[in-house]
């Protein structure tokens, strides 16, 4: 879900680079408000471990590999703005060194995977947990929060490179940047999250929280959540 | 740093000597990069062209150590693995160092 440079015209990484800055500086607002020291080392972590997780390629026999993110489960432990902070770390270190994303796609890249993604893996954790204190409820809560911010994830990174060959053309015709439109794109991008990478997300999200709940459960964001001034 | 953070260290170590599956995997099951993801001598191939824009920005920034792999495009399995470790390694070094100094300087005690 890396795009790399070259892909995205102009007129598609320059707002979206606008958009992950302003989501940066709101985390900055906000997490210098409420982010407690004992947190820290815990910030830490998640970005080690978002960058780990990412390592580990699902091969679809034949054809393409993904990856989890692990934004989900860092939204609902650290909360959605820390997530913001935590991934968009490990975006930029992958570009920067290791070539893995654009340095021109840097800003859709957080976009999708650093924004988007803990944003709605934490809405959809809120819904689905409801008032419930834990039990089943919250381990499908869990689940879905991974499988589904990874298939939006993926549902935004496939629409940015399918509107690429409406945006810009050569005098040929041919597509400037990413050749495949919207038909080839979306399908091809949102079915192999929906089969096969969000499961592993959900899963990994699944398995982090309860273990989390079992040995830290002061820890979980989304669970003391109620309290107005976290 | 408490005991649970230590377990927590030990796990994402234990993590990252295990990331050689990522690169095993899909050589086992021959799945290629990430949609979206080819480079431009893959995209001649799939395409029969490059394009335009594409190529020109393709190149734009030179890492370090491109897809975690200091051996180049034909260095052995063995190095790639060696490779593969050590940038996980690096990578969660710097990712939670650069995490911490950030998310160190907005914290306050107490909240």
């Amino acid at each position: 879900m890396h795009i790399p440079d070259g892909y995205l015209s102009p007129q598609t990484y320059l707002p979206l680079y606008g958009v992950s800055i302003g989501f940066w500086a709101i985390a900055q607002r906000k997490l210098k408000k409420q982010l407690s020291l004992k947190h820290v080392p815990y910030l830490a972590m998640a970005a080690a471990f978002s960058f780990v997780i990412m390592m580990f390629n699902i091969p679809i026999p034949g054809g393409t590999t993904g990856h989890a993110v692990g934004a989900a489960i860092i939204a609902i432990l650290l909360g959605p703005w820390t997530a913001v902070l935590a991934v968009s770390v490990v975006l930029m270190i992958q570009a920067l060194l290791f070539g893995d994303g654009g340095i021109t796609a840097l800003g859709a890249n957080c976009f999708n995977m650093a924004v988007v993604m803990p944003f709605v893996s934490y809405g959809i954790f809120k819904l689905v947990k409801g008032k419930t204190p834990g039990g089943s409820r919250i381990v499908a809560a869990a689940f879905l929060a991974g499988y589904l911010g990874l298939v939006v994830a993926a549902l935004f990174t496939a629409f940015e490179f399918g509107i690429q060959p409406l945006i810009a053309a050569g005098a040929n015709g041919r597509p400037l940047y990413a050749p495949y439109p919207l038909s080839v794109a979306l399908p091809a991008m949102v079915l192999e999250h929906l089969f096969l990478f969000g499961v592993v997300e959900g899963l990994v999200t699944m398995l982090l929280l309860k273990y989390f709940l079992k040995h830290e459960p002061d820890l979980v964001y989304a669970v003391l959540d109620a309290s107005p001034n976290r | 740093m408490t005991r649970f953070q230590k377990k927590l260290w030990m796990g994402l170590l234990i993590m990252t000597l295990l990331t050689p599956l990522g690169i095993l995997l899909p050589q086992k099951f021959k799945a290629e990069e990430a949609w979206g993801e080819w480079g431009t001598d893959k995209l001649e191939k799939l395409l029969g062209y490059v394009p335009e824009g594409l190529k020109r920005w393709a190149g734009l920034w030179k890492a370090p150590i491109p897809d975690y792999n200091f051996g180049g495009e034909g260095a052995s399995l063995t190095l790639q693995i060696f490779s593969y470790v050590v940038s996980g390694l690096l990578g969660i070094g710097i990712c939670a160092f650069v995490a911490y100094m950030i998310s160190r300087f907005m914290a306050r005690h107490g909240k």
